[in-house]
């Protein structure tokens, strides 16, 4: 048996694992659901037009503007209809437009001429969009990279824990096992974004804002390499911290600088999405890059080649954590007394046949 | 050719405390090798440098004469002295997977893997997480994923620690069965007459060096002193007067003595004198048992 299949092994068992785990599998169909109510319930539950009582006279307009009117006999009685519920607004003689306390500004705007509108960037982004994307993505790799972060220190632990790990480095080559998680976990969070993306489309459509999908749609497709680099990134460091303990319990402690370098480009991301100087450093930052700079594409102010560059930043530097964690994680592994220290784990090494 | 598994001057340090010293010995194919030693002697750091979890400082392990690969070792089976498998797994799956990680392919470690499970008193709670088995249970569950690959060499590290007496002879007659096979098996235990009863060959370390190494019989032999217990049916003391015979132990018609080594001391002349005393109960030769063999050897 030769190491890739070691890895196949590995991996097999910790996908088998995590796809019976009930915990994994309801967070899953939790922001599934979240995913797809996000997308389509806005516009399902904005459906509806505005009622309006009129009297037959000035009914004709709001009818060609699409709002539901009811004819009333007189102006009393359109006024009754407002006061009562029955209706959402009314049109008196004037003509003047009855409404409990909020001017309804589609019988407003059906009564009014518009004056000409001409739009200088017609492709410039809905400002709700423009801010909910960007959190949407930085959300999705906040949430993922912490979830399946946590199981992979989580794994590694219980192997050192329960001192099956002995049996295991007996057999197959320690970045053989460590490997086998990582790929795990990447084909698991890979899959689970997979699926959101999926509920999301499947959302718009449902809600028939196509011409978002359109103008996500390559913001999206450049998620997926940042996001599966990014991933790898963080993987690294959580294997690491699981090896540094020996106990479940321990995870949090030794974990809290891995979560700081996830959540603190979370915020930066969040927070400075509309400043351009600071999102380009972020775009190139590796801890950010998986999130910024999918982000500067959607916006459109990255050129083309720009992504690739910082895809490269970043897979040089999973790489190079991938290898690190690879040297501690072998440093430390077979270390079951206690905590050990990233120093220790570093110069610690079994030359192993 | 045979299986042989042979340490050459191998030594280990951790850190400034050396806990191996020049640690050579041999375990030979169908035989059963005791490993025996008090706490810290060195057993378990012996154990996992021949299964590669640990690096020795120098000296090297050999299998049929050449340095071990890490391909060999793959086909060793291995059972830690601290036990563990995955808790939420059930035993049929992590015995398979285990099987599999030691290169058996999925029909064969299935198959191996039922027939194990039905040999160690398992087949019914196969399919029950490990976590919610006894301990005693849990640990046949080891018993049987360092067996799943069948293979060519075994180490125990202590393998009856935690097991009742029934268990401990399903493993005793499960490892017989391997070493039959041709399988070398060593394994080490405090529970020295357990190793008495088992063992073919011995291994007795102290303080990180082997103290004595062979056949039991042989060991026996050699740490034996011409002792002798006889029982007649008179007063014994007239043996205080025989020459080359030292008194040990001296009570009415019971007495335990040793001879001296030279020519003169024969055992059988003492029967004859005896015989003509009286009748003999009983006159045998005293062997010394394990545990005061490893007791003297291990000072």
């Amino acid at each position: 048996m030769n190491t890739y299949q070691a890895i196949r092994l590995i991996a097999g068992r910790e996908l088998r694992v995590k796809l019976r785990d009930r915990t994994f599998l309801i967070t899953t169909l939790f922001f599934l659901l979240i995913a797809v109510a996000a997308t389509a319930l806005p516009a399902l539950l904005a459906g509806g037009s505005t009622t309006v009582a009129a009297t037959e006279s000035v009914a004709a307009p709001l009818r060609q503007a699409g709002l539901d009117v009811r004819a009333v006999a007189d102006d009393a009685a359109a006024e009754r209809a407002v006061r009562a519920g029955d209706v959402d607004a009314a049109v008196v003689a004037g003509p003047t437009v009855l409404a409990m306390n909020e001017a309804p500004d589609d019988v407003v705007k059906a009564l009014s001429s518009a004056p000409a509108v001409r739009l200088l960037n017609p492709d410039a982004l809905d400002p709700v969009i423009a801010f909910l994307v960007p959190f949407a993505f930085a959300f999705v790799f906040f949430t993922t990279s912490q979830l399946f972060g946590v199981q992979i220190a989580q794994s590694v632990t219980e192997e050192k824990q329960t001192r099956i790990v002995e049996i295991l480095v007996a057999a197959v080559p320690v970045r053989a096992l460590l490997a086998g998680k990582i790929v795990a976990a990447c084909l698991l969070a890979l899959g689970q974004i997979t699926l959101i993306a999926v509920a999301t489309v499947a959302g718009m459509q449902l809600a028939d804002s196509g011409g978002l999908l359109t103008l996500i749609g390559p913001a999206i497709g450049w998620f997926v390499p940042f996001f599966l680099l990014g991933f790898l990134l963080i993987a690294a460091m959580w294997a690491v911290a699981g090896a540094l303990v020996t106990r479940q319990e321990d995870i949090g402690g030794v974990s809290l600088p891995v979560q700081l370098v996830v959540m603190l480009p979370f915020f930066a991301v969040v927070f400075l999405h509309d400043n351009a100087s600071a999102m380009r450093i972020l775009s190139y930052l590796p801890f950010s890059a998986p999130t910024a700079m999918p982000l500067r594409m959607f916006s459109g102010d990255a050129a083309g080649w720009e992504p690739l560059v910082s895809l490269a930043l970043l897979l040089l530097t999973a790489v190079a954590f991938v290898a690190a964690g690879a040297r501690v994680y072998e440093g430390s592994l077979l270390r079951t007394n206690g905590r050990t220290s990233l120093r220790a784990a570093w110069h610690h090494r079994e030359p192993i046949a | 050719m045979t299986s042989t598994l042979r340490l050459d001057g191998v030594d280990r340090s951790f850190g400034d405390r050396q806990v191996l010293k020049d640690i050579s010995f041999e375990v030979a194919a169908g035989r059963m090798t005791g490993f025996v030693g008090g706490n810290g002697a060195g057993k378990t750091t012996t154990m996992r440098i021949i299964l590669g979890v640990l690096a020795p400082d120098a000296g090297q392990v050999l299998w049929n004469g050449s340095r071990l690969t890490r391909q060999e070792r793959r086909r060793f089976g291995y059972m830690p002295e601290e036990r563990g498998l995955y808790p939420k797994m059930t035993i049929r799956e992590q015995v398979v997977h285990l099987g599999r990680l030691h290169g058996l392919d999925l029909g064969a470690a299935r198959r191996n893997t039922d027939a194990l499970l039905e040999r160690v008193g398992l087949a019914e709670r196969g399919d029950d997480l490990l976590e919610t088995l006894s301990l005693g249970n849990q640990q046949r569950a080891q018993i049987a994923a360092a067996l799943v690959h069948d293979p060519e060499v075994l180490v125990l590290d202590e393998p009856f620690s935690g097991l009742d007496p029934m268990a401990v002879d399903t493993v005793v007659s499960v490892l017989r069965e391997r070493a039959r096979a041709g399988v070398p098996v060593l394994f080490s235990s405090h529970q020295l007459d357990v190793v008495e009863r088992l063992c073919d060959d011995l291994v007795i370390i102290a303080d990180g060096t082997i103290r004595a190494a062979g056949g039991r019989e042989e060991l026996r032999a050699a740490y034996t002193l011409p002792r002798f217990e006889l029982v007649v049916d008179g007063d014994a003391g007239w043996l205080r007067d025989q020459p080359g015979l030292t008194l040990i132990d001296l009570d009415g018609p019971r007495a335990v003595f040793d001879l001296a080594a030279d020519a003169d001391a024969d055992d059988q002349r003492v029967l004859h004198e005896a015989l003509a005393r009286g009748p003999v109960r009983v006159f045998r030769p005293i062997t010394p048992s394990l545990a005061e063999i490893f007791r003297e050897v291990a000072q």
